[in-house]
């Protein structure tokens, strides 16, 4: 506070500054403005909007889990791995394949948790392979190039997998096997809501403490964190950075994996640009959470995921804005803006990577 | 057999020549320092050895292994371990993490719990701050987890580089200190300084970089008496 008192402070202020200020400014005003606005015309019901919370938080899961590989792979490589929404839908597409012999037998019905973790391990399966072959093909042999290689390579990568999912499957949307399980309705007092929301959002806080106990508490992962920090100190340690990177695409890869398998249930269709979207919502939800940090992307996700499906109704609506359920992708990439005109560096994100 | 063989390396940064042809020899249990003016190329020079720079000409024996074209990571296993300049510790890792990554390729628990006591028994500071952030230390505690974490992996060759950075005179004694013990226990030691006075009364041999080559080598005492050297880095 005392800074804003000394003349110095003021005269070093730059339009870039002020700029600033006043672009945060005008959001607030904006989203405090169109909030109270929805709440005193009071259009939406509270089911509506735990409605919205639960689904948001649904997607959230499935966006964190994908964001996790971004923020991983970028922590060690500092690349975008801009393939991974791809990878993503390999997962979920390939799964297809099992889990719609089991739908039709009955199996999945029958034995639904056998079932959903054989559909997993083939997504999961299907995601490593394909994100180990990206990386040996795309970006090891660039790794040492300073250049835009590895992005176009990437961006090469993510055309490449889709259009052979394309060619080797066409273009057509392949449903997913309903579960009653899934579709029954739960209720706690006056709210319901299908069974698949909570079972997606356990699934996914599940997948991602395994994945945090791994990367805090084992050998490897303790290396991959050292690794992220600094490669050549990492090295010296004996520690082979190749099997580090190998290790990286693995954990995203079966994230990866875990996330489209959820997705496609929840929206019970694959397609081969099913990817697409999710991957780049993850992306943002990783920049959200700070790039490269881990519990960021985890909390990036789900943030992401809420406001998202939350923010139409209660930014917009009150507004005077009509359909604002329309403007969901535009609301997810706004507030990405917008998060990082308050914070720069993403909300979990170091301002400066600090060096010793 | 020498320990340690350097024949005639030359290293380049792009078509930056940093190397022109460096020679030195360091025998089993010796300590020698490779002393020199700031850009000399002493930091180079260790990371030629330790394989995170390539040679353009010239190779590189421990032993009578050629590790000319070593990657950095198969040196542990050879029991090289590089300290190196500026301390590197993981600064988000916590300290204990830190010497975990130390013994990354051992998985002799006995032995390692062993070494992991004596490291803490040399550096007491360490087993206080097992938890903390290394980031969080002083520039002294970190110097004393760069080598602690080094020692982890139990070496026989330890390559440092400028231990003596940044930290008051009374921590470099305990530093130097320290190394002579480690030395003691066998270990050869090749010690890269600029405070050329410390390093020219711990070691037996010395080595003096100039511009990126070899300009003048000799007994570390007889060195230290000679008047260039005097005048160029003891003041
Ligand atoms: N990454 C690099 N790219 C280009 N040139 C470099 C690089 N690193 C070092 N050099 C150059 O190589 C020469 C030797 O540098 P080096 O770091 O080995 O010196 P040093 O003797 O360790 O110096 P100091 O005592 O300051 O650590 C210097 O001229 C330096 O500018
Ligand atoms: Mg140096």
């Amino acid at each position: 506070m005392q800074k804003y008192f000394d003349i110095e402070f003021w005269r070093r202020v730059t339009y870039v500054d002020v700029t600033l200020w006043l672009m945060r400014a005008a959001v607030i005003i904006v989203v405090v403005w169109g909030t109270i606005g929805t709440l005193i015309d009071g259009r939406y019901s509270n089911e509506q909007w735990f409605d919205f919370v639960m689904f948001g938080l649904t997607m959230g899961g499935i966006y964190a889990l994908v964001a996790l590989g971004y923020t991983m792979v970028y922590g060690i490589l500092r690349l975008i791995n801009f393939a991974h929404g791809d990878i993503f839908m390999t997962g979920a597409f390939t799964a297809y394949f099992v889990a719609s012999p089991l739908g039709k037998s009955g199996f999945l019905e029958e034995n639904l948790l056998i079932s959903m973790i054989i559909i997993c391990l083939t997504a999961m399966v299907t995601c490593v392979i394909i994100a180990l072959t990206v990386e040996r093909i795309c970006y090891r042999p660039f790794r040492s190039v300073r250049s835009f290689a590895p992005l176009i390579c990437a961006i090469g990568a993510s055309f490449f997998i889709q259009h052979s999912f394309r060619g080797m499957y066409g273009s057509s949307v392949r449903a997913y096997p309903d579960v009653e399980f899934f579709d029954k309705l739960l209720s706690i007092g006056s709210f319901d809501f299908p069974m698949i929301q909570p079972v997606v959002i356990l699934a996914a806080l599940g997948s991602m403490t395994g994945l945090y106990l791994i990367v805090m508490k084992t050998r490897m992962g303790t290396a991959m964190r050292a690794t992220s920090e600094d490669r050549d100190t990492a090295s010296l340690m004996g520690i082979d950075v190749n099997r580090v990177i190998i290790f990286t695409f693995v954990l995203g890869g079966s994230m990866a994996g875990i996330g489209g398998v959820l997705y496609a249930f929840v929206f019970k269709q694959v397609y081969f640009f099913m990817g697409f979207f999710p991957g780049i919502k993850a992306f943002s939800a990783a920049v959200l959470g700070g790039i490269g940090n881990i519990p960021g992307a985890m909390l990036g996700g789900f943030f992401l995921g809420t406001v998202e499906s939350v923010g139409p109704a209660l930014f917009l609506d009150g507004l005077g804005i009509v359909a604002p359920y329309q403007l969901r992708d535009l609301i997810a990439f706004t507030m990405l803006v917008m998060v990082l005109i308050f914070r720069p560096q993403g909300l979990l994100g170091e301002r400066v990577s600090q060096r010793a | 057999m020498a320990h340690i063989e350097v024949d005639d390396i030359h290293v380049y940064y792009g078509n930056i020549r940093a190397l022109q042809g460096i020679s030195f020899k360091v025998e089993k249990g010796a300590i020698v320092t490779l002393i020199g003016a700031n850009g000399a190329g002493k930091t180079t020079t260790l990371n030629a050895l330790s394989g995170i720079l390539g040679l353009r000409e010239g190779s590189i024996h421990i032993g009578d292994t050629n590790i000319s074209d070593f990657m950095p990571h198969q040196l542990i296993p050879k029991g090289i371990v590089h300290v190196p300049e500026g301390r590197r510790i993981f600064a988000r890792l916590s300290v204990d993490d830190n010497l975990a990554m130390g013994a990354f390729t051992r998985n002799d628990k006995a032995e390692l719990s062993k070494d992991r006591e004596y490291v803490l028994e040399m550096f007491p500071r360490l087993r206080e701050r097992l938890d903390q952030t290394a980031g969080t230390l002083s520039g002294g505690e970190q110097q004393m987890l760069a080598i602690g974490r080094a020692l982890m992996s139990k070496p026989d060759v330890l390559l440092l580089d400028e231990p003596s950075m940044g930290l008051a005179p009374v921590l470099v004694e305990q530093v130097f200190n320290s190394i002579i013990d480690i030395n003691k226990t066998g270990v050869t030691c090749m010690l890269v300084e600029q405070n050329a006075y410390m390093a020219l009364q711990i070691a037996s041999y010395g080595y003096v970089l100039e511009g990126g080559r070899i300009a003048l080598e000799g007994v570390a005492q007889e060195l230290a008496k000679n008047e260039e050297i005097k005048k160029a880095y003891l003041g």
